[in-house]
């Protein structure tokens, strides 16, 4: 491999000369990579928050990211779409590829942000209604005909479970659903953007336990289109819906490999620590 | 009784005495108010019981002549000065709410911590100078100057007085404003960004609907403040006893009429008593804000924050 032969480039803050399309990212053959991670650090100032972290997403897979509180996954699921970009004194080294781009020079910050949906740990609908939670994204997109938003959110409702409960009351305030209800809204609200990869953090951290079950299995079906990389604390929510894990430790990317691997045969003595809970 | 007993017995005492001395400040800060509101009441009615004149005459005519006597029989319509103060008022509105928006925008959604610490004071700075100083700023700096851009036969207009309040009510709204879209939780922004939208899409869509109530809120203090001041109105407007018919002329507000005359009308008189009932009127409509801003807080609790 040529990346073997070559020295790395680090990119420094986002800015710099463009490096040339490493072999691998050329060689990557479309659609089986969704983002490609090479030797990323990021600082909070002076915090080295994530060191030298490296990982190939696979498309229409889930990815779990875990590890103890602190130990960076979600800093890195919030790298994926820049969402880190709004924090001050957050700085980004390496290489982060999405279908092949350099996501800080090569793609526009909105469109991957469209690309790339997110959903978060608390549901967050707009206080607004139903259907104005949902066409938010299409409106963004300059869709206002409104019987083609009225196509998507009901299509993005559908996809998330919620049109059976929601199709009669798509014009009452968002804020009256219960915390589950609005956290598949949320999702609705993502898909209705038409991502490609749906970034989940701690999605069902702040639900009980049949809102987390209703969640998981739209994860499962959801997969068949989208790429979705999930964080969560719960590993048995990894291990239940996703294809690959991650375990991350201070900063630190100590395996990655198929969940199911990762939780019978971990090769890590940490990550055999962590999985039968002697810390964490 | 030991050291300990006595203690107690003390504190005890002490909470009594407290509890006494703080409810007997809140009742006092309660009874000031609704006594000034019965005692304007009391003489603010005069007008139609004792001086038999119609509220339609006194809200919609414009034929102000009272009699200074106590026998009365002159007009009491004080319609000018109420278009002349809702006049004053919207035009101040209208030209401070697009740099208070705007303001409020900068400060909470743009500027970085350091310029907000800077400006956070300045804007506050506002409401401390004195309503004189700006009448006289006003007197000295904005009417020569208005005249020298405008035709204006007078040099004190509408105008100037719009401009005026414009200026003193700035701050309220800013601070107002300011607070209501801080208080929007990062949460919503963060949505909104990851959904691809611009910082302008966020504000403009998630970020000032949200804040909407606290908003009007800020715009209603400022209308209240833009209706009650009299000093620096005064000093500018002109005090014509006339219908507000054009920006570049005179007119007359309320406020300005009731300073103006009250010390010349006879107590007792139908003058005076006219005069009061404007201030009941005043007192009226900042009654009416109160409860606007309350309403509308009710209104966006119950839609909004539930959380």
């Amino acid at each position: 491999m040529a990346l073997t032969t070559t020295t790395y480039g680090y990119t420094k803050e986002h800015s710099g000369e463009a490096r040339p399309v490493s072999a691998d990212a050329a060689a990557a053959d479309s659609g089986s990579l969704t983002f490609e991670i090479k030797h990323m650090d990021l600082f909070y100032g002076d915090h080295h928050a994530l060191k030298d972290v490296s990982m190939d997403v696979r498309t229409h897979e889930i990815t779990a990211l875990i590890g103890p509180s602190g130990c960076g996954k979600s800093t890195f699921l919030k790298s994926l779409n820049r969402m880190n970009d709004l924090v001050e004194n957050c700085r980004i080294t390496g290489d982060i590829r999405f279908e092949g781009k350099d996501i800080f020079r090569e793609v526009d910050l909105l469109a991957l942000r469209t690309r790339v949906g997110m959903v978060f740990q608390q549901p967050t609908p707009f206080p607004k209604s139903i259907f104005e939670n949902v066409a938010y994204g299409p409106r963004l997109q300059g869709i206002s005909n409104k019987g083609q938003l009225s196509e998507i959110v009901e299509q993005s409702l559908r996809q998330a479970a919620c049109w059976d409960e929601m199709k009669d009351r798509l014009n009452q305030s968002a804020l009256g659903l219960s915390g589950g209800q609005q956290q598949r809204l949320c999702i609705a609200r993502t898909l209705a953007a038409r991502p490609s990869v749906i970034l989940m953090d701690e999605p069902t951290s702040a639900l009980d336990p049949i809102s987390t079950q209703k969640i998981e299995d739209l994860a499962l079906e959801l997969k068949e289109k989208y790429t979705i990389i999930i964080v969560t604390h719960n590993m048995q929510q990894a291990k239940r819906i996703s294809d690959k894990t991650a375990f991350f430790l201070l900063g630190e990317l100590i395996e990655f490999d198929d969940t199911v691997k990762m939780f019978t045969d971990p090769s890590n003595p940490k990550t055999e620590e962590y999985i039968t809970g002697r810390f964490g | 009784m030991n050291q300990l007993q006595k203690a107690i017995a003390k504190a005890h005492r002490n909470d009594r005495t407290a509890k006494i001395l703080i409810t007997a400040c809140g009742v006092c800060m309660a009874l000031v108010p609704i006594l000034i509101g019965l005692f304007l009441f009391y003489r603010g009615t005069d007008t139609f019981t004792l001086f038999h004149h119609s509220l339609t005459e006194f809200l919609f005519s414009g034929e102000w002549n009272p009699g200074d006597t106590a026998e009365g029989g002159g007009k009491v319509g004080a319609a000018m000065f109420i278009t002349g103060s809702l006049a004053v008022c919207l035009l101040s509105l209208i030209l401070t709410l697009p740099f208070s928006m705007a303001a409020a925008i900068f400060m909470t959604e743009i500027a970085t911590p350091k310029a907000r610490r800077l400006l956070q004071p300045a804007i506050e700075l506002f409401t401390g100078i004195p309503s004189v100083v700006y009448g006289f700023v006003g007197l000295t700096v904005l009417i020569p100057f208005l005249k020298s851009i405008f035709p204006m036969p007078f040099s004190f207009s509408l105008l100037a007085a719009g401009i005026v309040l414009a200026i003193m009510i700035f701050p309220t709204i800013t601070t107002m404003s300011a607070d209501a879209l801080a208080a929007v939780p990062k949460s919503w922004r963060e949505a909104s960004y990851g959904l691809g939208a611009t910082r302008w899409e966020t504000i403009a869509h998630v970020v000032i609907p949200a804040a909407k109530g606290g908003i009007a809120t800020g715009i209603i203090l400022g209308l209240a403040r833009a209706m009650g001041e009299a000093l620096a109105v005064a000093m500018v407007i002109g005090q014509m006893k006339v219908f507000p018919k054009s920006l570049f002329l005179p007119a007359s507000t309320l406020t300005t009429a009731i300073s103006a005359d009250m010390g010349g009308a006879m107590e007792g008189g139908e003058y005076n008593a006219g005069l009061w009932t404007m201030a009941l009127l005043l007192f009226l409509l900042s009654f009416a804000f109160i409860f606007l801003i309350h309403y509308i807080n009710d209104l966006s609790t119950l839609k909004g924050e539930k959380k």
